[in-house]
């Protein structure tokens, strides 16, 4: 079975390639890249006027599978990441029960070969149960498939488990994904602290939560020398606090999610419960500390932290509502504004959804090499369409950009060289 | 004028005009709570629903009283606040009450944006008697009624807010109001409660509440609820009293005639020492009587009254 995908601007930032291209696909791997290559038999994608990336790669997302697949599950997560464009998506362990052993990774990656539309690229979790309390089998895990760990949704409260887990995870080369949050800092908060907060009468969370966690990480992954990889940074502080660790040299990577390059608090207006998430939308201050950390590579990639949750959660009172956006549908179009808003070029902001989220995953994937399994995505950059929420792929229609008019569309997903999504 | 608020959600959505219309039609109301017979067939075969999801007796009473002296059935049902994965939603609870065709559905509760909330989905009228930290509209216009009707106006009043900014809604609502109106509100609390952002709600904001009571036309002290805010917020009641208490020695400080006010109920000794609550120059007793005339007022314009009688 060959594919050639003909006369796109093919964009592969890990070797600088950016020309129009034809791309062949030959037994799920990429065979050539060159011009005006012919190949006979082959399925023909017409690509003149679109782009041809690497597959896009989501390192935060949860597929709510198992034990809670009324949200999202893996077939239907997979979906939604194809039609937006992703190959490949690393899904966190807060499942039910959590990921933290090897059988769950298992029964992870069995589902999605068999059922799934993309690759799905387990993240364990760090502690047992994700309670902070004691260290999962993270060596098993690995050799079993999962790529990082990480108690996504929970802090690791302490700082001598924390370095534990750097320390351990250091030898099996993966990193640990941090979600930084002081609990008794947020305490009943449950949007970003600051002037929207105060004129809704809602309780805030400050910045200094997510930021002052961060710096002890920061500062565990410097002393440790393990690899720390910062999940959703949202505020301006936390920017800074990487920036200057990447300037000392500790290995620290970090991710921002389009809705916090996106919007501000001022979305929360109204009540509206699918603005909440955590960590909140943050101040235009942040947002622009955000896209100055994307500008400068401080922010190594982009991940939506896709977070599916049913109507009967959101449809409440703000401050019982459950937190998290779903965001797989949507990251590609927000992404290309930051390239139309002159924040980054569109090499840098492929790069963020390619071959960066694949080196910190220590990912062979994200590049166009011949050789390569052929995970690739077709662009259509100047697609117009509206987000309609009730016509999302995913199973929950959780966003805060329904209506939005939106400009860039994945036209054409293709997985190990299958077309598993197409316009 | 013609009131086309089919809800009373807060004070921010209502303009000067709606809120002195709202005081006009109150003072047209006071007469009625000062006669023998305390009733006016005006609301006969309305039915107003008191949903309290929060404790009150001052306010559910207030509400109650004033839908009765309009000669409305007044129902109060207590309620308690659901979780997402227990309990009935608070949509199916009003949806359930409003299958039995009220006409207002008056409600408190502990969420800030419940009232927002509830307005989006039934189709009668909400009125909002308190949501969380947000807003308490109908406290702020017999706030609002008691100062008029003591100095005469509002526009050009300092009014002084002392207290836990960050948690009250009186605050919220009393800030939205004034300021409307052309006062000028000062704020003074804890470190700890004075919230992020309050001065571009308009507010002026002291360090030192002697500083914001100094020349005051109005001193406003707002409840303490030490078991609601938390241990980390304060040290001691003891404490509180001594930076944040109104006495007779700084409310000198204030003008000679300033008024004393609370939203009640009064921790005597804490907020206000009990010279000062019980003093000349306080008005806690007129707000409480003014509660019912707005009270009435609201209900009775929300169903369409066109003008004050």
């Amino acid at each position: 079975m060959k594919i050639l995908i003909s006369g796109g601007r093919v964009l592969d930032p890990t070797h600088g390639i950016d020309d129009q291209l034809d791309l062949l696909i030959d037994n799920g791997r990429i065979s050539h890249l060159g011009k005006n290559l012919q190949a006979e038999g082959a399925q023909v994608i017409d690509a003149r006027g679109k782009l041809v990336t690497p597959g896009l790669i989501d390192l935060h997302v949860h597929l709510r599978d198992p034990g809670q697949e009324y949200k999202e599950d893996i077939v239907s997560g997979t979906r939604a990441a194809v039609a937006g464009g992703f190959t490949a998506v690393a899904c966190m362990p807060n499942t039910k029960p959590v990921n933290d052993s090897k059988s769950v990774t298992r029964y992870i990656l069995a589902k999605a070969a068999a059922e799934g539309f993309c690759h799905v690229l387990p993240v364990g979790s760090i502690t047992q149960g994700s309670k902070g309390e004691a260290l999962a089998e993270m060596g098993d895990m690995k050799e079993a498939g999962c790529v990082g760990f990480s108690d996504d949704g929970h802090p690791v409260a302490s700082g001598e488990l924390m370095r534990r887990a750097l320390e351990y995870s250091r030898p099996f080369g993966v990193p640990i994904i941090a979600h930084a949050e002081d609990l008794d800092l947020v305490g009943q908060g449950v949007m970003n602290e600051g002037f929207v907060a105060t004129e809704l009468g809602l309780k805030g969370i400050p910045w200094v939560a997510e930021a002052a966690p961060i710096a002890r990480d920061v500062m565990l992954a410097e002393f440790t020398g393990g690899h720390l990889h910062v999940a959703h940074v949202s505020c301006g502080a936390a920017v800074e606090i990487i920036r200057a660790a990447k300037k000392r040299g500790v290995r620290v990577t970090c991710e921002a999610a389009p809705h916090h390059f996106t919007l501000t608090d001022e979305a929360v207006r109204g009540y509206n419960t699918n603005a909440k998430m955590n960590p909140p939308l943050r101040s235009a201050e942040d947002v622009a500390a955000i896209r100055a950390g994307l500008a400068d590579g401080t922010i190594d990639a982009i991940a939506t932290d896709h977070a599916p949750h049913h109507i009967d959660e959101k449809n409440v009172e703000f401050n019982i509502a459950f937190n998290g956006i779903v965001g797989l549908e949507t990251a590609l179009p927000l992404t290309l504004r930051l390239v139309a808003d002159g924040v980054l070029s569109l090499c840098d902001a492929i790069a963020k959804l390619t071959i960066n989220p694949a080196r910190i995953l220590g990912l062979e994937s994200g590049t166009l090499e011949v050789g390569r399994v052929a995970d690739v995505t077709v662009i259509d950059p100047e697609l117009k369409w509206t987000v309609e929420a009730q016509k999302l792929v995913s199973k929950s229609k959780n966003t805060p950009f329904d209506g939005w008019k939106m400009v860039g569309a994945a036209t054409h997903t293709l997985v190990a060289g299958r077309i598993s999504y197409q316009r | 004028m013609n009131f086309r608020h089919k809800h009373i959600l807060g004070i921010e959505q209502l303009s000067a005009d709606d809120i002195r219309f709202i005081l006009d039609t109150a003072d047209s109301f006071k007469e009625i709570n000062s006669r023998d017979i305390k009733k006016v067939p005006t609301l006969r075969g309305k039915t107003i629903v008191n949903l309290f999801f929060e404790a009150s007796t001052r306010t559910r009473t207030s509400f109650e009283i004033a839908g009765k002296r309009l000669s409305a059935d007044t129902i109060n049902i207590t309620a308690s606040s659901s979780s997402v994965v227990k309990g009935e939603t608070l949509e199916d609870t009003a949806k359930n009450i409003e299958a039995m065709k009220p006409d207002i559905i008056v409600m408190r509760h502990a969420a800030s944006g419940a009232c927002h909330y509830l307005a989006e989905r039934v189709d009668c009228s909400i009125i909002n008697a308190g949501d969380g930290a947000h807003e308490h509209p109908s406290q702020a216009l017999l706030d609002m009624l008691t100062i008029r009707q003591h100095k005469g106006r509002l526009e050009g009043l300092k009014v002084a807010i002392v207290g836990d900014i960050t948690h009250s809604r009186v605050a919220r609502s009393n800030l939205y109001g004034l300021t409307r109106m052309g006062a000028e509100v000062r704020l003074a609390g804890p470190g700890t409660m004075v919230p992020p952002g309050i001065e571009r709600m308009g507010a002026k904001v002291f360090n030192d509440m002697r500083e914001a009571i100094a020349g005051a036309d109005v001193v406003m002290m707002l409840r303490i609820q030490l078991e609601r805010q938390g241990k980390t917020l304060l040290p001691t009641l003891r404490e509180y009293a001594k930076f944040y208490g109104l006495n007779t020695e700084n409310l000198k400080l204030a003008a000679p005639d300033a008024l004393v006010m609370h939203p009640g109920p009064v921790n005597r000794g804490v907020e206000l020492s009990s010279y000062v609550a019980d003093g000349a120059q306080s008005v806690i007793l007129d707000q409480v009587e003014n509660g019912v005339a707005v009270r009435m007022a609201l209900l009775y314009l929300v169903l369409g009254g066109e003008q004050a009688q």
